[in-house]
């Protein structure tokens, strides 16, 4: 490292610090926090790939952020491939499946205050398991393919679509309910009209718990084993290759779709639980 | 609790006759080809205690894993690599020692992100937003780097249950220091109280509510992050390793006994937790 790039270097640190604190202290705009946030990720990528060419780290231990973008762009056909192996395949089948079943399960059980009793504490107990060790099993019951991570993917959103299912059919006050009662209104109509209504803030966040789940579920289990394609599988190989540009290519495009599907399901949210104070406060 | 028990033993005895049916049904086309084709005139009592008693089965019966748990635990010595024990034990520890960086980690970065407005506003979105990203996908750099660096061991897997750990944390802990009403902080002002002592007195306390809950995430989250951080090492210990290796030569009882145990340390860990944090909360409330 030259004397010069040295100085470069202490003046773009001074300049860095010094812009994401004046930035930081302005109030008011809606707009001033987003900025700050955004003005400290692009700080970051700067020195990271600053950092990365001056001291001229090798590309085993860290790439620069510009050969991850240059390697996503020769391998875009594979990342491509990958993407929906394991997301639109994989991810979202298990997903919707897995959501489907515990909403429906928990709506089933809903009348019987038993069986609540006994499956509410044990679904809450599968919170603290390692779900996705089940990864092998699955691969030995349904093979290699897709199927085999969406069923990883289907027990592991499961329970919490189930726990919140159950919470959110509680969440209807008693007033509510005693209205709907004196209106003679149907177990079905009281259902539809009053409690599931009251549920969809519960369900929307356990959809967003279960996004992120889910693409952990699946991207795991294609380490134990997959075709020559899927994200996960791509993880694992590139970097046993040590070819890490294009593993950080693959968490990139892993975390974008992860953040993507998150914010589609902040707007839902807004859309279907507008009511509610959580949002209403936003 | 008491009116809870009966629910519960209802449901987990839903599950072992599931299981046991499970069973049957998925081993009885290969236990028809392979053991009762050469015994013609074979009853269905044959077929059922055929399926349930099988070599490798697709699915073994309940029964089955818990002989081979018994028989890994208690005919082998516990540094024995064939002792499940010894692999709970190997995973337990990189989680723990994991959870432990993680947890002070989380706290330490909380307390700067409090008092500081600069990293509130600049790097508290991004930990909020990593929450949504598979972030265990970064397990196989973490150990490609850390064993570049010549580290090996228990390190790259507490590496990995660390930073799985320490978002929750960070997260929670951010919420519990800011809980304190404008009122309190006001009364610690009026006593010429330090930052320091206010955040001692005033803002750990009222923290650690929202910390108990998050640890429990936080340690569940580890021990996921270190059984997957044991697959690619070679599988040489832990209870990862032995479902990789289960699943190579497709010893199925074996996986489900890791499997079993790993549930069994799951539950064991938040238990300790929820310990630690019923302790506590109650010493505080005397």
């Amino acid at each position: 490292m030259s004397p010069l790039t040295g100085l470069l270097m202490v003046v773009a640190i001074v300049l860095a610090v010094w812009s994401v604190r004046r930035c930081a202290a302005i109030d008011g705009p809606r707009w001033a926090g987003p900025l700050t946030a955004g003005l400290f990720g692009l700080w970051l990528l700067f020195f990271w790939q600053a950092g990365v060419t001056v001291f001229e780290v090798p590309r085993v231990l860290l790439p620069s952020p510009w050969s991850i973008v240059q390697s996503m762009g020769e391998h875009a056909g594979t990342l491509t491939r990958d993407f929906v192996q394991t997301v639109l395949k994989a991810v979202l089948f298990g997903w919707v499946l897995g959501s489907a079943l515990g909403f429906a399960v928990g709506v089933a059980i809903d009348r019987l205050p038993f069986l609540q009793r006994g499956l509410l504490p044990v679904a809450s107990l599968t919170s603290t398991i390692p779900l996705v060790a089940v990864a092998p099993i699955m691969v030995m019951w349904f093979g290699f393919e897709w199927q085999s991570k969406a069923a990883v993917v289907v027990l592991m959103t499961f329970f919490p679509m189930l726990v919140a299912t159950l919470a959110g059919l509680q969440a209807a006050g008693k007033l509510e309910r005693e209205l709907m009662h004196s209106y003679a209104a149907s177990y079905t109509r009281t259902l539809l009209d009053l409690r599931l209504p009251c549920a969809v803030p519960f369900i929307v966040s356990a959809l967003k718990v279960n996004a992120t789940l889910a693409l952990i579920g699946a991207i795991v289990a294609e380490f134990f084993g997959s075709p020559t394609v899927g994200l996960g599988f791509r993880i694992s190989t590139e970097a046993a290759k040590m070819n890490m540009s294009l593993v950080w290519g693959a968490i990139v495009v892993a975390a974008v779709t992860g953040s993507l599907a998150y914010a589609l399901l902040v707007q839902l949210e807004r859309r279907w639980a507008f009511w509610h104070p959580s949002v209403r406060s936003r | 609790m008491t009116n809870k028990a009966g629910p519960i033993t209802t449901v987990l005895g839903f599950v072992l006759v599931l299981w046991y049916a499970g069973a049957v049904w998925l081993n009885a086309p290969g236990v028809i080809e392979r053991v009762l084709n050469d015994k013609p005139g074979w009853t269905a009592s044959d077929l059922v205690s055929a399926t349930l008693n099988m070599e490798r089965p697709l699915l073994p019966a309940p029964h089955q894993v818990a002989i081979d748990l018994y028989s890994s635990i208690v005919d082998w010595p516990l540094d024995s690599p064939r002792n499940l024990l010894f692999h709970m034990a190997v995973t337990a520890q990189s989680t723990l020692v994991g959870f432990v960086l993680g947890t002070v980690l989380g706290v330490l970065l909380a307390a700067a992100i409090v008092h500081s407005r600069t990293l509130d506003r600049a790097l508290l979105p991004w930990i909020v937003a990593s929450q949504t990203v598979p972030v265990l996908a970064i397990a196989p750099i973490v150990l490609v780097i850390l064993g570049s660096l010549g580290l090996s061991g228990v390190a790259p897997k507490a590496a990995i249950a660390m930073y799985l750990c320490f978002f929750p944390v960070t997260v929670a802990m951010v919420q519990g220091l800011r809980s304190p009403q404008r009122i309190e902080t006001e009364l610690m002002h009026t006593y010429a109280a330090t930052r320091l002592q206010a955040f001692w007195m005033l803002r750990m306390p009222a923290a650690l509510p929202f910390l108990f809950p998050s640890l429990r995430i936080a340690i569940a989250a580890g021990l996921v992050g270190a059984m997957v951080a044991e697959l690619p090492t070679g599988a040489q210990a832990g209870l990862g390793a032995r479902l990789l290796t289960g699943s190579y030569y497709g010893n199925t009882v074996g996986i489900w006994s890791a499997l079993v145990l790993s549930a069994l340390l799951g539950l064991g860990l938040t238990a300790a937790v929820a310990g630690v944090e019923r302790l506590v909360l109650r010493s505080r409330r005397t």
